[in-house]
């Protein structure tokens, strides 16, 4: 008691109060913030997987969702969305949103597999939708033309997510991702939903089989090689305009500057 | 005299600097060295004719090669590269270093002269002139000199002729499309007719027009013809009655051609039913029939009336009524 009597009056006691304040309610805060995902065990054999996927949805989806997925003024409805839905939006990490942005954002997945089949399951079961289909039932390496996708890919896709898949800019901050990377199975889910900004694609105006297509092309653009190194992001001419202006030019005025100058 | 303000002292002119000896004109080892430079440099382009042919015979093309920065790289091509650049780059970077080192360095003063020619000179000029005149008889034969005229003279109507593969006219050309009243939408690579439960509310599609038997479809018919088909939930329309009654159960269609500068329009945005032209982010609003409501362009895209035929299948109810795409010289703008 006589030390905190002697510090109580010392010039630097409010600093440290502050910072000693601030890191207990950040702590405080972090342990509370990752209680729910430490808690997720579930008693396997008892439950459903739908109620399991209920369970879940309770818990983490319907403060925005509602509690029966009827939506509200800031999240949409999911009945009807199907467990395709579900699959690409969880099993992305793009759902449950971190913040209230302008788009929800890929990140690490805050539910693993087994739950997001759960959550999948739950909402499905509300009403018929799209199915999540697995990267295996996806026989895109057998079944696909890469021609005809591309061809698909350039009248469908390339307006927003650039003739090579690199993701482009739309309206208010929002934006369509590069598909470089992206696993078969989300690509196509994404076609069959048409996540957030994105429209979908319904499998009577492409089919299936144009789908896996699409699919085909993809992967063989992701894993294509470039004969000249960089890629230069495969934006088009931007880039490679940039590179061209700034390290040929400066060549150029360096040379230039050599020439002029009198030998010694 | 008086020592007033207009006696400052005068500008002299300063002459030219005294010439300074460069270490290649005053030392023979440094003479030596520059010379050295300037081979090695030769040499070095020399290398780069190897370099080139080397790699062009003895790399297989499909050789990859991991470089920092760069990433995997194809080899002959970076070594082609390489090799061709120090070809050229060095013979010329030879060049300048020789004459700067070791070619004379002395200034020389070329003065400027009148631009005027001297008198005499111009008067031979008109005597000569005058002499051929008059020894080729142009003035009396005046059989050769109308014939040379108009010979001369249509040597000028050839090039002007050539214009003419500038192009054919449009003609009607640029106010007219391939959909007429009952043409079938098409989809677009697939070729295959569409129905309206085809879309669910969200979904698009690009469509074509049936075109009639035995006709080929070009690519200016892709151009012109090319529409975007988006479905939306009805209540989510806010338009006049006409323009309602041209949409089918909440499918809506328009032109994919941009009234700015005819990039195609297709950037949908299903939640705000914002479309937008990748080319200069002219954003239209398609539930209120397309309205610019961001960007450079001046019209709305063009709304093409749908209806089904008897089969189910979605087709045209009427040809567009206005010219699609940006704006021309003689375009037709009495309906918008």
């Amino acid at each position: 008691m006589k030390l905190i009597s002697r510090f109580r009056r010392h010039r630097l006691a409010g600093p440290v109060l502050v910072v000693a304040a601030l890191f207990t309610v950040g702590t405080a805060f972090g342990v509370a913030s990752a209680l729910p995902s430490s808690q997720q065990v579930y008693a396997s054999g008892t439950s459903t997987l739908v109620s399991q996927g209920k369970e879940i949805f309770l818990r983490g989806c319907s403060s925005c969702h509602g509690l029966h997925a009827e939506g509200g003024s800031i999240a949409p409805s999911l009945i009807g969305v199907g467990s395709a839905a579900v699959d690409f939006q969880v099993g992305t990490g793009r759902m449950p949103m971190a913040d209230m942005s302008q788009q929800a954002m890929q990140k690490k997945p805050l539910y693993d597999p087994a739950e997001t089949a759960a959550l999948a399951a739950y909402v499905a079961s509300l009403a018929p939708g799209p199915s999540a289909v697995t990267n295996e039932s996806l026989t895109y390496e057998r079944d696909g033309n890469s021609a005809l996708g591309g061809q698909l890919f350039r009248t469908n896709c390339a307006m927003c997510h650039n003739f090579a898949g690199q993701g482009g800019a739309l309206t208010n901050g929002k934006y369509a991702p590069s598909l470089m990377g992206v696993e078969p199975k989300y690509i196509y889910e994404a076609m069959v939903t048409g996540p957030q900004s994105m429209p979908k694609f319904t499998d009577a105006t492409i089919t299936p089989q144009e789908k896996l297509s699409i699919i085909k092309w993809l992967q063989e653009a992701d894993h294509e090689k470039n004969l000249g190194g960089t890629s230069l992001g495969r934006v088009g001419p931007v880039t490679e305009g940039l590179l061209g202006w700034v390290l040929g030019l400066g060549l150029l005025i360096g040379a230039a500057v050599w020439l002029a100058m009198k030998a010694k | 005299m008086t020592n007033n303000s207009h006696d400052v002292e005068r500008f002299q002119d300063p002459g030219l600097p005294a010439h300074v000896h460069r270490n290649a004109d005053v030392d023979p080892k440094a003479e030596k060295r520059a010379e050295r430079q300037v081979s090695i440099l030769f040499f070095l382009s020399v290398l780069g004719t190897l370099l080139t042919i080397g790699s062009y015979v003895g790399i297989k093309s499909d050789k990859f090669v991991y470089l920092p920065i760069m990433g995997e790289t194809n080899l002959q091509q970076l070594l082609l590269g390489l090799g061709l650049t120090a070809t050229t780059l060095f013979i010329g970077l030879g060049a300048i270093q020789w004459a700067k080192k070791l070619m004379p360095d002395q200034e020389i003063v070329a003065e400027r002269h009148e631009f005027r020619s001297a008198e005499s000179d111009r008067e031979d000029l008109v005597a000569t002139f005058r002499e051929g005149a008059a020894s080729s008889g142009i003035g009396r034969r005046k059989l050769i000199k109308f014939s040379l005229a108009s010979a001369l003279g249509l040597v000028g109507l050839t090039p002007i002729l050539l214009l003419r593969d500038a192009g054919p006219l449009p003609h009607e050309e640029l106010d007219t499309t391939d959909w007429r009243a009952g043409t079938r939408l098409l989809l677009d690579p697939a070729g295959t007719p569409i129905k309206a439960s085809d879309l669910e509310v969200g979904a698009v599609a690009q469509v074509l027009p049936e075109l009639p038997v035995g006709t080929e479809r070009t690519l200016e018919n892709t151009g012109k013809d090319a529409v975007l088909l988006i479905r939306l939930r009805p209540e989510d329309f806010n338009l006049d009655a006409e323009r309602l009654s041209w949409t089918h159960e909440g499918i809506i269609a328009f032109s994919k051609i941009c009234t700015h500068m005819g990039c195609a329009v297709a950037l949908y945005e299903q939640q705000t039913h914002h479309l937008l032209c990748p080319c200069h982010q002219s954003t239209f609003d398609v539930t209120r029939a397309a309205k610019v409501i961001f960007g450079p362009a001046a019209r709305p895209l063009p709304q093409l009336a749908i209806d089904v035929n008897a089969d189910g299948y979605l087709v045209a109810k009427q040809p567009f009524t206005v010219p699609i795409g940006p704006s021309f010289w003689e375009r037709n703008s009495s309906n918008g």
